[in-house]
């Protein structure tokens, strides 16, 4: 097991280069000046785009850039935007927001979809399987920032329960509408996805056994049942925790949420390679280490898993 | 199922995008004639987005700095919010004899918010620090026609000061020019030219982080891409003290989210609408008393630059001037927050007469069709512009009435960004017709020509290039008395009409609006909110 995380986290090291390499290269390689638009319908003076070209390392190949990039990286110096200000502090004003509002997000799509799931999974076709699978196919089928704004307009400007915007605190309560909104697409994925589960695994023969056997009803789903079919959908929702911090990016916009995913977005709006740069390596690192806490969990539900 | 989420991913990010990037609308003035008391000791918070640079004056020259900086810093010269007329400000008195040499007193008494004195050498000093090449301003060139400006400006400069300012004593300075220019005394009141502290020189990097200013408002904290905190300076000096106690310049990554907030009073302000309120003038019943209406200092115009062959004929320029129906336009694609042009000045501006453009700027399509064969003109006509923020709609429009009344194919042809979009006008690639908007950095008629026709303009993008009107402009400069120089200004402009560089189509209104909790609320020419008319109800 301690070689096992021992290798996992040996793999991290090439996926961060290859990942923050590519990003990098990806942002300033876009086409086009950077500052031309800077100063309004005039052009920029010779003197503040020297400044900021030697400033960023703009004059150097892409990968002497990068390079420097890094060395600042580790010495902890996440570089600066164009208007001076850390990106150390704007990630670190931006992270606790999005990971309260990416744990709202699962822990609604959790909830709702695995109790969904389990409950069609069990009764098989009927009103409520037909209801869910109606519904998902509804919340499948709609993008996520059609859904944010009609509850922010719904909700907020004509009923007037919420918000239209979270202030500055971004309290628990005020970010449970955006984590429905967030969360919607992957609650009707985890609906469906347990729902055939437990649907397959009903009629499997240690099911049986166990109803043979004469064990409670509740203990047959929820023991038996229950663990094996519950791995597809871990896997998801391990996954779903990273894709939920850059793909905050239009709930955080709508409601105006001062998160990772808006910085992503800023960055790649203003073209800002140390920005994007350096959320994206956050995010890498987020999602590496979740699949790797997914995968460890898989020999806790299913002890046949072993890591050699 | 990760491809579905990945697309429909891209396609909010661009829509989200197309909302971001919106044009910022909006100026005027709009008064409930409530009768209640103003709370002084209220809070007020207004519309805004991320700085694009370090919060130091000369480095600002976007509404999201400015919105921040304009109520720190008070300059020498302030402009009237309902006029745009200069008055002085800081300056006690400003003169000159013969527009080249001018004699600066400035009020005594007045304080920086660190409690230190505001005395001529902080004007000097800041003036010479941000004109230096080795500083990188962005509006360095605000300072271009002080003398010494040529050698300071280089990126290694041997000076350290310009050799035309120079301090008189602790209250007086004299500039000293390259040549006369009579719009000097106006010029000034930009945000480049505000003073600045000791502490700045001390440390500019931190300084930028909570800058310290001399003006109505000062600096509390910032959270970047959360908000801007200010507070009332209560022993401020001049004419335009704010009355009410503190201010949050409240970041937003969506407009749409902000009127949101607008219309629920949990914002106050927002100078600009976002294009989904004006789409068929949802925003007048949407806001109803709550609109905040202006004149705003800026002029849209089409340049057809004399480098695309075929363009450089001016009965095409006359058929296509005259087959935009820009009535039509500004009432059905911008909802009457944009009015027609008929000049090269926006309406308000000292020095504005109606009609310079003349028969050239009205809709006539027979008239139109008659210059277009007489350019002898083949092929097809391009509007090029940046597409975001509801650019393209008006421009589209203007495509069609052009291909209807001349019946010549015209497409639009779109820029990823403004950006993109500046770096092909600059690097003089065009290759037909482009978007050529104006904004005024300051309210003369001088900012609208000088940049634009001069052949050395610094936005010239037609590349424009008479003599003749070149002499009329440095004429207009050089000529100490205003009205004198004005009129030249209006030579200028009569001989630009002849030409038609540009084909002016319209100017914006600027619309806004505010919350019911203010009483009174205004937008200056520049389209930020003229901070001292704000008036909050007493509950």
């Amino acid at each position: 097991m301690p070689q096992y995380i021992l290798r996992r986290l040996l793999q991290l090291i090439p996926v961060f280069f290859g990942t923050t390499f590519l990003i990098y290269a990806l942002v300033w390689a876009v086409p086009g000046d950077p500052f031309a638009g800077k100063c309004g319908q005039v052009a920029c003076p010779p003197a503040y785009i020297e400044m900021m070209t030697a400033k960023f390392n703009l004059d150097d190949s892409i990968f002497v850039q990068y390079f420097k990039y890094l060395g600042n990286l580790f010495t902890g110096d996440w570089g600066e935007t164009f208007n001076g200000v850390s990106v150390g502090e704007l990630i670190g004003n931006a992270y606790p927001v999005t990971v309260r509002l990416a744990l709202i997000a699962v822990a609604i799509e959790a909830i709702i979809g695995l109790s969904a799931g389990i409950l069609t999974g069990l009764r098989g076709k009927g009103f409520l399987d037909n209801l869910v699978l109606m519904s998902t196919t509804f919340l499948i089928s709609i993008p996520v920032f059609v859904t944010a704004i009609v509850l922010q307009i719904v909700l907020g400007s004509e009923l007037g329960i919420i918000d239209a915007s979270v202030s500055e605190d971004a309290t628990i309560g005020e970010l449970i509408v955006p984590g429905i909104a967030l969360g919607s697409l992957s609650m009707a994925y985890i609906a469906r996805l347990t729902r055939t589960s437990i649907a397959e695994n009903r009629h499997a023969d240690y099911v049986r056994t166990a109803v043979a056997k004469g064990q409670p009803r509740s203990r047959v789903v929820g023991v038996h049942l229950l663990r094996n079919s519950v791995i597809p959908v871990l896997t998801f929702i391990g996954t779903d925790i990273g894709a939920l911090m850059g793909g905050a990016i239009v709930t955080e916009g709508v409601f105006n949420i001062n998160g990772i995913g808006g910085l992503i977005f800023r960055g790649i709006q203003n073209r800002e390679g140390a920005t994007v740069t350096g959320v994206v390596v956050l995010l890498v690192m987020v999602y590496l280490l979740v699949s790797l806490i997914v995968d460890l969990l898989y020999a806790v539900l299913d002890p046949r898993i072993r890591y050699d | 199922m990760r491809a579905s989420r990945g697309f429909w991913g891209a396609t909010a990010v661009v829509a989200t995008a197309a909302l971001l990037l919106t044009a910022c609308g909006g100026g005027g003035s709009s008064e409930n004639k409530g009768s209640g008391a103003t709370d002084a000791n209220a809070s007020v918070s207004v519309y805004g987005t991320e700085p694009e640079n370090s919060l130091i004056p000369a480095n600002t020259n976007e509404l999201g700095g400015s919105k921040a900086l304009k109520p720190v810093f008070s300059a020498l010269v302030g402009y009237k919010s309902d006029t745009a007329e200069p008055y002085n400000l800081m300056a006690e008195s400003i003169n000159t004899t013969d527009s080249k040499v001018f004699d600066i007193k400035i009020k005594k008494g007045w304080k920086f918010h660190d409690g230190t004195e505001v005395k001529a050498k902080n004007f000097v000093d800041a003036w010479n620090y941000s004109a230096n090449g080795k500083n990188g301003m962005q509006n360095a060139s605000f300072f271009e026609q002080i003398q010494g400006y040529d050698e300071i400006s280089a990126k290694e400069p041997a000076v350290q000061t310009m050799s035309g300012l120079k301090v008189v004593n602790d209250y007086e300075f004299q500039v000293t020019l390259k040549g006369p220019f009579s719009v000097f005394a106006t010029k000034i009141g930009y945000l480049a030219f505000a003073p600045l502290p000791d502490k700045f020189f001390a440390d500019p990097e931190a300084f930028a982080k909570a800058p310290i200013g001399n003006g109505p408002l000062k600096f509390v904290s910032r959270t970047p891409n959360q908000n801007m905190k200010l507070t009332r300076y209560d022993e401020y000096q001049g004419e335009d003290k704010v009355k009410f106690k503190d201010l949050e310049v409240r970041i937003y990554t969506s407009q749409e989210t902000a009127y949101q907030d607008l219309l629920s009073n949990r914002l106050d302000f927002m100078e600009a609408l976002p294009p989904a309120a004006k789409a068929g003038g949802k925003y007048k019943t949407d806001l109803g008393e709550r609109l905040v209406e202006g004149k705003l200092l800026g002029i849209s115009a089409l340049a057809l630059p004399y480098y695309v062959p075929g363009y450089n004929n001016l009965d095409l320029r006359k058929a296509i001037s005259l087959a935009i129906d820009r009535e039509q336009i500004v009432k059905t694609v911008m909802n009457d927050t944009y009015a027609p042009a008929d000049g090269y000045v926006s309406r308000g501006i000292e020095g504005y007469r109606p009609g310079v453009c003349g028969e050239f700027c009205k809709f006539d399509p027979v008239k139109a069709k008659e210059f277009f064969a007489k350019s002898g003109f083949t092929g097809k006509l391009t509007i090029a512009s940046n597409a975001d923020g509801g650019r393209k709609e008006p421009l589209v429009a203007a495509c069609n009435s052009i291909k209807n009344a001349l019946g010549v194919e015209c497409d639009f042809v779109p820029a990823t960004d403004f950006g993109q979009w500046r770096s092909i006008v600059n690097n003089r690639q065009l290759t037909g017709m482009g978007r050529s908007d104006w904004s005024a950095d300051y309210p003369s008629i001088e900012n609208y020509l000088n940049p634009r026709y001069k052949s050395t303009g610094s936005s010239n993008d037609s590349t424009y290039n008479n003599p003749a009107v070149d002499a009329l402009l440095t004429q207009a400069d050089q000529t100490a008395d205003k009205a004198a120089a004005i009129k030249l200004y209006q030579q200028a402009e009569e001989l630009i009409a002849k030409d038609l560089p540009q084909i002016p189509v319209w100017e914006e209104k600027g619309v806004g609006g505010k919350s019911n909790r203010l009483k009174v609320a205004k937008l200056d020419f520049g389209r930020l909110a003229d901070y001292s008319s704000i008036e909050v109800a007493a509950k």
